[in-house]
């Protein structure tokens, strides 16, 4: 039961500093984080107070508006500090690490022999459940909801991503757990497992439906990979999860024990040594990777958690986001660009770029680029059509669907496709953009202000 | 390149809010943009961005219209010199050529960007660099001996009631160059046909300089002049002759470009080296360019298979190299603020406009342009054909998903 899905439309961008397939294991970081503001649309109702000491896998909050989604605790210590912003939003809570790991204990539970409501509440109360996000909307999923599938893509095609080949080696048994565990919570559709036809470390894995890609970025995107196999419509609702957090489940199952691990893929240009390396989730960045003080080129150095494509751009001293599974260091890019060198009008030799006005196109394809973080250029009016439908390969008309994001038109968003995408779905739009659109951050709000609408 | 970013640094302040000059902080920001890309950074979202922005996109639609432009400037020498029989150098036709084009794009450029910089203070956002193309477009599309002053006029309207009152660059409903033209066409209708499209044509008569048979007129002007005759009267046979081998307007002449006709339409080669640059850097869209061109051929061959008069007799690999028809298709349609923005519609789009270019300029010989009023009233109907396009995605969408 597998079948090979072809993604014409996207782009590789190949970024120097690419993580080696080795793994190495972090030292066990000091100070830990859970940053609610990683899970989208979670409304913060703390648990615990400064001082207070927990386990791995002791909750740290809850969800005011489903109380049964909790958050635990990656490790056992003590709450160290609850760091509030502007209206005391709560943006991280800090806990200092013991230096034994101890664990509540939830028990061992056999999946095949348990039903879905045994596998959801153990998966509800240890934690584990934040980690299963859903479409519509791209946010954390509801308990209540049966999805009608539950979608895992085992690639990530972002530059700098983490392969699950490192990451899963050994985790097989563990990763099928979970895949079984998935079975029982998903509805009629089943579980869908996207593949890289190149990769056949899980090609073994039993009781889903694999489907293989081929193509470049974003076929490793979740939401690409629903679009070609089973699309969403109003009302539908999936479930997405990731593949190590699949493997974090089947450990749950098997040990009752709550370990959210990670392995980061660490890269990017000013990365020394560019590997994986085996962590725990909101681990400090500071335990993962070594970050330079000064870039190459003098500047300042961007850590980015997650990938450079989509993900959050963090301090030295910051942590790894919940749903991250990698680390890029880029170069800043503060300095200005005289126009025929670096500028607007130069070669363009030494940067990537999707339009053929660079010369980048006839260098050969095996190029690895150096990236910084400027912009590029102003932003401006909607001018340059037809960019974005070569980079975004679903049969959805994205500049179309985001002007209708733009003026708040419910019903031309819903008709246009908002249901079935989510803000990374755009980032090579983004990356692209001759006008320099914050087209993410236009999705994220188009599909808040939808939630909202639709309460 | 430290030191000139230095010397721009230090007179920054004098534009900033509170400085003598913050009136001019457009133009001051307008041109340090222009000489350094800002080092402005990212935040969220994509944190790696895309060299390419506006300014290079619009500087390569400028390279593009180059070949037409310098072509352009030698052929009004070369056209001079032919009606007053002369024989000139290379240099000499230049030069007559200079003395024409150069006032006209300083005229248009000058009108429209002082335009765009008030409205951008007014506004209190940056110049789009939007008009960097009109503008030059504009001179190119005018015939050589129209006055500056109806130029002034007509970017003035075109920029003004074409552009802003919309919202500015990337809201306006129909080409900016276009309008202008079609401003000067509609309210100077004297004045813009005649003894226009060759320099000092009419100087030339009356001092008896004229060479024999040559009236200035373009090649668009003798088929009209066909159009309700006969087609074979000593009259209009005596036209066709001219697009026969070795007649003026021969179909060697009209690809090379060597005839009357607005500054820059007349040479389809220089053209199409443009739409190369366009294509190969994916700046203009090859999808409308080829329709267009097929829609062109269509109605051309229509025409030529029905044959009710001399204009329809013409071939219709002849009714695409005469005209603007070359010009429209590569610079004009392809505007992508105003054609259609879905790829199926640039398609439609394309098709119908070059086919209504040939239809209108046949059907009503008063309005010889059929391209600029082809492209004009396609730009209206683009939105329509978007809405159709997306409405069958819609529709597609839907079906595909009940037949999960």
């Amino acid at each position: 039961m597998s079948r090979i899905q072809r993604i014409r439309k996207g782009a590789d961008i190949r970024l120097e500093g690419r993580p080696a397939d080795t793994v190495s294991e972090a030292p066990s970081a000091h100070v830990y984080a859970v940053k609610p503001p990683d899970f989208i649309g979670v409304v913060t109702k703390l648990a615990v107070r400064v001082g207070d000491n927990v386990k791995a896998g002791s909750t740290l909050f809850y969800d005011k508006k489903t109380p049964s989604v909790k958050y635990s605790s990656p490790v056992a210590g003590t709450i160290k500090d609850i760091v509030r912003g502007a209206k005391r939003r709560i943006l991280a809570i800090e806990i200092e690490a013991d230096s034994e790991n101890s664990y509540c204990d939830f028990g061992v539970l056999d999946v095949s022999k348990s039903n879905r409501d045994q596998i959801l509440s153990r998966v509800l109360e240890s934690g584990m459940f934040p980690f299963f996000r859903q479409r519509p909307f791209d946010v954390v999923a509801n308990p209540d909801d049966l999805p009608r599938s539950i979608h895992v893509s085992a690639f990530d095609s972002s530059p700098l991503a983490a392969s699950t080949f490192v990451a899963l080696d050994g985790r097989l048994a563990d990763f099928q757990i979970g895949i079984d565990a998935l079975t029982k919570l998903a509805g009629e559709g089943g579980v869908h497992l996207g593949l890289r036809s190149s990769d056949t470390t899980l090609a073994g894995v039993k009781n889903c439906r694999v489907t293989y890609f081929e193509g470049p970025h974003p076929a490793g995107n979740v939401g690409v990979q629903i679009h070609h196999t089973a699309p969403l419509n109003k009302g539908v609702v999936v479930w997405t999860i990731s593949p190590q957090d699949v493997a974090n489940l089947g450990t749950l199952l098997k040990s009752g024990k709550y370990i959210p691990s990670r392995v980061v893929a660490c890269g990017g240009s000013e990365c020394k040594n560019p590997q994986h390396v085996l962590t725990l989730s909101g681990a400090s960045i500071s335990s993962i990777v070594d970050v330079p003080s000064k870039a190459h080129n003098g500047d300042e150095v961007r850590v980015i958690s997650g990938s450079p494509l989509t993900g959050d751009q963090v301090s030295k001293d910051g942590y790894l986001g919940a749903y991250h599974s990698a680390i890029a260091l880029l170069p800043e890019g503060h300095d200005p660009k005289f126009l025929l060198t670096t500028g607007w009008l130069g070669l363009g030799l030494d940067r990537f770029s999707l339009s053929k006005s660079f010369l980048t196109w006839l260098m050969p394809k095996r190029s690895e680029w150096v990236l910084d973080t400027n912009m590029g250029g102003e932003e401006r009016a909607f001018v340059v059509t037809g960019q974005y439908e070569k980079v975004f390969p679903m049969d959805i008309y994205p500049v179309h669907l985001i002007k209708s994001i733009i003026v708040n038109d419910i019903d031309s968003m819903e008709k246009l496709g908002i249901y079935e995408v989510a803000p990374e779905d755009f980032a090579l739009c983004e990356y692209g953009c001759t006008s320099k659109i914050p087209v993410q951050k236009i999705v994220r709000e188009g599909l808040d202000n939808l939630r909202n609408e639709l309460g | 390149m430290k030191a000139l970013h230095k010397i721009i640094s230090s007179i920054k302040p004098h534009f900033e809010e509170g400085g003598k000059l913050a009136k001019f902080w457009v133009v001051f920001d307008s041109l340090e943009t222009f000489t350094f890309t800002p080092g402005h950074v990212t935040k969220n979202g994509s944190h790696i961005r895309d060299g390419i922005d506006l300014k290079r996109t619009m500087f390569f639609v400028i390279v593009a219209l180059l070949p037409a432009l310098l072509f352009g400037t030698w052929n009004i020498g070369d056209q001079y010199f032919a009606s007053t029989g002369e024989s000139a150098d290379f240099l000499a036709k230049m030069m007559i050529g200079a003395v024409k084009v150069v006032p006209l794009i300083v005229v248009s450029y000058g009108v429209g960007l002082g335009i765009e910089f008030f409205f951008a203070a007014k506004r209190g956002h940056g110049i789009n660099e939007g008009f960097l193309v009109s503008g030059m477009l504009i001179p190119l599309i005018m015939p050589v001996d129209v006055p500056l002053w109806m130029v002034a006029v007509a970017v003035a309207f075109a920029v003004i009631i074409g552009k802003e009152v919309f919202g500015g660059t990337g809201m306006n409903i129909v080409n900016i160059a276009l309008t202008s033209r079609a401003f000067l066409f509609f309210a100077y209708p004297k004045q813009m046909s005649g003894e226009i499209w060759i320099h000092d044509v009419a100087a030339s008569k009356g001092g008896g300089l004229l060479v024999d048979g040559t009236t200035g007129a373009t090649a668009l002007g003798y088929l009209a002049s066909t159009v309700g005759e006969v087609v074979d009267t000593p009259a209009v046979q005596g036209v066709m002759n001219m697009f026969e081998a070795g007649g003026m307007f021969s179909l060697h002449n009209c690809l090379l470009g060597t005839i009357p006709g607005s500054i820059g339409e007349t040479s389809v080669i220089a053209i199409l080296l443009g739409a190369v640059i366009l294509i190969v850097t994916g700046i203009g869209s090859w999808r409308i360019m080829a329709s267009f061109l097929v829609g062109g051929l269509v109605m051309g061959l229509i025409f030529n298979l029905l044959g009710l008069n001399g204009f329809m007799t013409l071939g219709p690999l002849h009714q695409i190299v005469i005209g603007g028809f070359m010009f429209g298709m590569v610079f004009m349609a392809t505007d992508p603020v105003t054609a259609a923005t879905t790829n199926t519609g640039k398609l439609i789009y394309g098709f119908l406009g070059g086919f209504f270019s040939i239809m209108i300029r046949v059907f009503n010989p008063a309005y010889p342009e059929g391209v600029m009023m082809a492209v004009l009233f396609m730009n209206v109907m683009a939105p329509m054909i978007d809405h159709y396009v997306l409405q069958a995605n819609i529709n597609r969408r839907q079906k595909r998903l009940q037949n999960i």
